[in-house]
């Protein structure tokens, strides 16, 4: 259904017909520069709901920034994101020509997507407690009670139900990084977001934090798109997995193809130096 | 030679103290504003509107070029002949307060600047106001670290009260010239008014140490 390379003449910013399943997250011409530097180039990508796609390629290629500009971290230079059939940084005015979007626009679709960050990004003066609940209460307009409710089955979700009044600072790598996943969760959104979420941890508290990574792929219909250098995981979670180089998706496919059969020559480098490394 | 007469310096010293309230008055009242004026100050000068973000950067920087004693020469002497008209007590409290809320300002931006871009990130993935973050998420990460720093400014205004004195408001140092030059003796008045700055200045030193010390232990 995807093609490894797709054209650019297809490319079309005006939402897509009705009657075809909408991707939930549409990336089409995106381009983001860095002064003279070529982050995403032309990038066209294609979501569809539930759909678990892993990101992989060499450092630099641009796949955290496609995460970043996805969460408005960033801003883009040219092209059109789609998030659930809304432009995202844009917003068609009276006439139906896209302007760059207001603050209100931006917030509304900005709350389909939820991210989990490398460095985990806890509130340090807050408990985990009060971390999950904070954004539901003052974002959402969720009581207390129900924030609490909400945090409270989050987090044992994740394993922390013994540790919600616990401060980041005295918690593991793997459980901050846990309690940034219930965090992200607790907003409800469509598509989750995870940035090289095991990079900064030790090698035995990875595997906490995957697992929490893969119920959640087990249990609900959550669209995830994650940038990750952990092979095994990718091949076994995925549905799909994109290679990234120099700001374009250089080649993807399943699990299977890309990984047993890459057809492309920069793909087998990257992964036979991979490979090697472990 | 003159030497100092207790006798006198006790007949003085309630005049002297009924002054010092006025003094401590105007040092909390003009520390209360700029303390609060600082942080919006700060808020305002790191925003993304240049509309805003230009003019405050512009008032910290001429305001805190200029001397006190002028800014508030300025407020009594000055601005009355365009119909802003105001005690000198006023005058004085405001003058104090603006000075220093530029400097808090800076303070503030210290603290604003040493919490990490990835809060902000977190806060946009959350999708929360700006108002909402910095409340909730910016500002109690970046004032713990500077509350020493803003007990300084404290002492830094009670210290500048005197100037009051130059534009008629009857603070300690002003009840003290009126002694002087009704009795012709400044020698205990002044040395008292020293004195007491010396006493209060020390006790809030302390008081800023001990802060820094408790800051130090909590990190």
């Amino acid at each position: 259904m995807n093609t490894p390379m797709q054209s650019t003449d297809t490319l079309n910013p005006t939402p897509q017909q009705p009657e075809q399943a909408q991707p939930l997250v549409r990336f089409a011409g995106v381009t983001k520069r860095y002064g003279e530097l070529t982050v995403l180039d032309g990038l066209d990508l294609q979501i569809e709901e539930g759909e678990k796609v892993a990101i992989i390629g060499p450092s630099g290629s641009g796949k955290s920034t496609l995460l970043r500009v996805l969460m408005t971290l960033e801003g883009i230079d040219e092209g059109v994101i789609e998030v659930d059939g809304e432009p995202l940084t844009h917003m068609p005015d009276a006439s139906g020509q896209l302007v760059p979007a207001n603050a209100r626009h931006l917030r509304r679709v900005r709350g389909k997507v939820g991210m989990v960050f490398q460095s985990f990004n806890l509130f340090p003066h807050m408990n985990a407690l009060q971390n999950v609940m904070e954004a539901p209460v003052q974002v959402l307009g969720l009581s207390k009670r129900e924030a609490r409710e909400r945090a409270e089955e989050l987090l044992a979700m994740v394993g922390l139900e013994d540790k919600l009044e616990h401060f980041p600072a005295q918690l593991s790598g793997g459980q901050q990084q846990r309690v940034a996943i219930a965090r992200a969760l607790a907003m409800r959104p469509k598509v989750m977001l995870f940035d090289e979420v095991t990079s900064a941890l030790d090698p035995e508290l990875c595997g906490e934090v995957l697992n929490v990574i893969r119920r959640l792929g087990e249990a609900h219909n959550l669209t995830m798109l994650m940038v990750t250098h952990q092979m095994g995981f990718a091949r076994e979670f995925a549905d799909r997995v994109c290679f990234f180089h120099q700001g374009r998706i250089h080649e993807q496919g399943s699990p299977d193809e890309l990984f047993n059969n890459p057809r492309e020559e920069r793909t087998r480098e990257f992964l036979s130096a991979v490979n090697e490394a472990h | 030679m003159n030497f100092f007469d207790w006798q006198f310096a006790r007949e003085i010293l309630p005049r002297l103290l009924d002054a010092s309230l006025t003094t401590i008055g105007i040092a909390l009242a003009g520390f209360a504003i700029a303390v609060v004026l600082g942080l919006f100050l700060a808020i305002g000068r790191r925003s993304r509107l240049h509309w805003l973000s230009w003019p405050i950067t512009g008032l910290i920087e001429f305001i805190r070029s200029t001397p006190l004693l002028i800014q508030v020469y300025f407020l009594f002497y000055v601005f009355p002949n365009y119909g802003l008209n105001l005690s000198a007590m006023q005058a004085g409290i405001i003058g104090i307060a603006l000075h220093y809320a530029c400097y808090t300002a800076e303070v503030y931006r210290a603290g604003l600047d040493a919490v990490p871009r990835s809060q902000w990130e977190a806060v946009t993935a959350l999708n929360m106001k700006p108002w909402t973050a910095y409340r909730d998420v910016i500002l109690p990460q970046a004032l713990r670290p500077v509350l020493p720093a803003l007990g300084n400014y404290l002492i830094s205004i009670l210290k500048d009260t005197p100037v009051l004195s130059a534009i008629t408001v009857v603070e300690i140092m002003q009840r003290a010239k009126n002694i002087g030059s009704e009795s012709f003796r400044y020698l205990e008045p002044i040395t008292m008014v020293g004195l007491f700055f010396l006493i209060l200045s020390l006790g809030l030193a302390w008081c800023v140490r001990r802060l820094e010390n408790r800051m130090e232990l909590a990190r």
